[in-house]
């Protein structure tokens, strides 16, 4: 995995969809423009919808790794402000 | 001001939508809006503003509930009966939403306290029931550059317009002074189907929500009329030039707000 200069990190595998995506996009809207937002959730619903949603803002997603135990890390960086 | 997460629940499907976010959910939070009237109007608009969470919403009107109000003012109950509205309506919003702050104005709006009134607001709901009362808070939003949403409903009709200083005719642009007393009956006279204030009071807090957030098309320069028998509703374009009206005009005439003569029948709570 590449390295990346990760400004913020979150842990989303405690709720349930859609509040997963509504905690990822307020700690995206806290970013700057480039700024990039680490998010640990859990596999299934999350990982399906997550991502796709970041994506549908307009943020750029970087990378999503398996942490194997159920988990991913989802790399995106804020486009915008 | 970070999200609580009983906040980040309530409003999520609000902060999902692109043009609200966590930034918009804010904007409503602090946002303070009045609503004039707590009767068939301004029953849906003080609800749905309590639950999209305007942070601070007045509430104005003189008169106490009655059992001929509850076919249509939803925000109060068969047991707030005698109460005065400005309390039922602010029990009902605060058992809704517990981040809305409502103040209650337990008076009639004159000419004497209008200004002082809406002068902390950010948006002005026009939910009254008499010409009088439209005219005196359209006057008193024009001299104050305060923006708001006028509405009407009688039988099974309704219509709207909003008016935001500079962007279009106001009120009496359009309706120059209020018409011969009893020459248009009231609702008590002539009776109002209660779903039409759920259907215009709706409209009205959603202008006031799309302003706060500053999105999409306000009803400003449009009329808004809806018709539920035909089922037809009609934007009808207004005209632009506001240069000779009396109040928002180049040299207005009506400078010192007026207390117009109410029909007698008036003053009951639409």
């Amino acid at each position: 995995m590449a390295d990346f200069n990760i400004t913020d990190s979150i842990d989303i595998t405690d709720v349930n969809c859609p509040i997963t995506f509504v905690k990822a996009k307020i700690a995206l809207e806290e970013l700057d423009d480039g700024d990039i937002l680490s998010i640990k959730l859990n596999d299934g619903e999350p990982v399906q919808n997550v991502p796709k949603s970041i994506k549908e803002e307009g943020h750029k997603v970087l990378s999503l790794s398996d942490n194997g135990d159920g988990t991913f890390e989802l790399i995106v960086q804020k486009v915008g402000d | 001001m970070a999200f609580t997460n009983e906040q980040i629940e309530r409003y999520s499907r609000h902060i999902i939508l692109k043009e609200v976010g966590a930034k918009g959910q804010k904007k409503l939070l602090n946002a303070k809006v009045l609503v004039i009237g707590a009767g068939g109007l301004g029953a849906p608009v003080a609800m749905y503003l309590a639950a999209a969470g305007i942070g601070t919403i007045g509430i104005a009107d003189a008169d106490e509930v009655d059992l001929s109000n509850l076919q249509r003012q939803i925000i109060h109950q068969t047991k707030d009966v005698g109460k005065p509205k400005v309390q039922s309506a602010k029990e009902t919003m605060e058992a809704m939403n517990p981040d809305v702050k409502v103040i209650t104005y337990h008076e009639f709006i004159t000419s004497e306290n209008i200004l002082d009134i809406i002068k902390d607001y950010d948006f002005i709901i026009d939910g009254t029931d008499n010409f009088p009362a439209k005219f005196l808070i359209n006057d008193a939003c024009v001299m104050a550059k305060k923006p708001f949403s006028h509405a009407g409903i009688i039988r099974f009709q309704g219509q709207l317009m909003t008016y935001v200083p500079g962007q279009g005719p106001c009120y009496r642009c359009v309706f120059k002074e209020p018409p011969p007393k009893d020459a248009v009956p009231t609702c008590k006279q002539a009776g109002v189907i209660g779903a039409m204030g759920g259907v215009i009071g709706s409209l009205q807090a959603m202008e006031a929500v799309k302003y706060i957030l500053g999105v999409g098309d306000l009803l400003t320069g449009y009329l808004l009329t809806y018709d539920a028998l035909k089922m037809q509703f009609r934007k009808v374009k207004l005209p632009s030039d506001t240069h000779s009206c009396a109040v928002c005009g180049d040299n207005p005439t009506i400078t010192e707000l007026i207390d117009y003569e109410q029909a007698e029948c008036d003053g009951v709570g639409l």
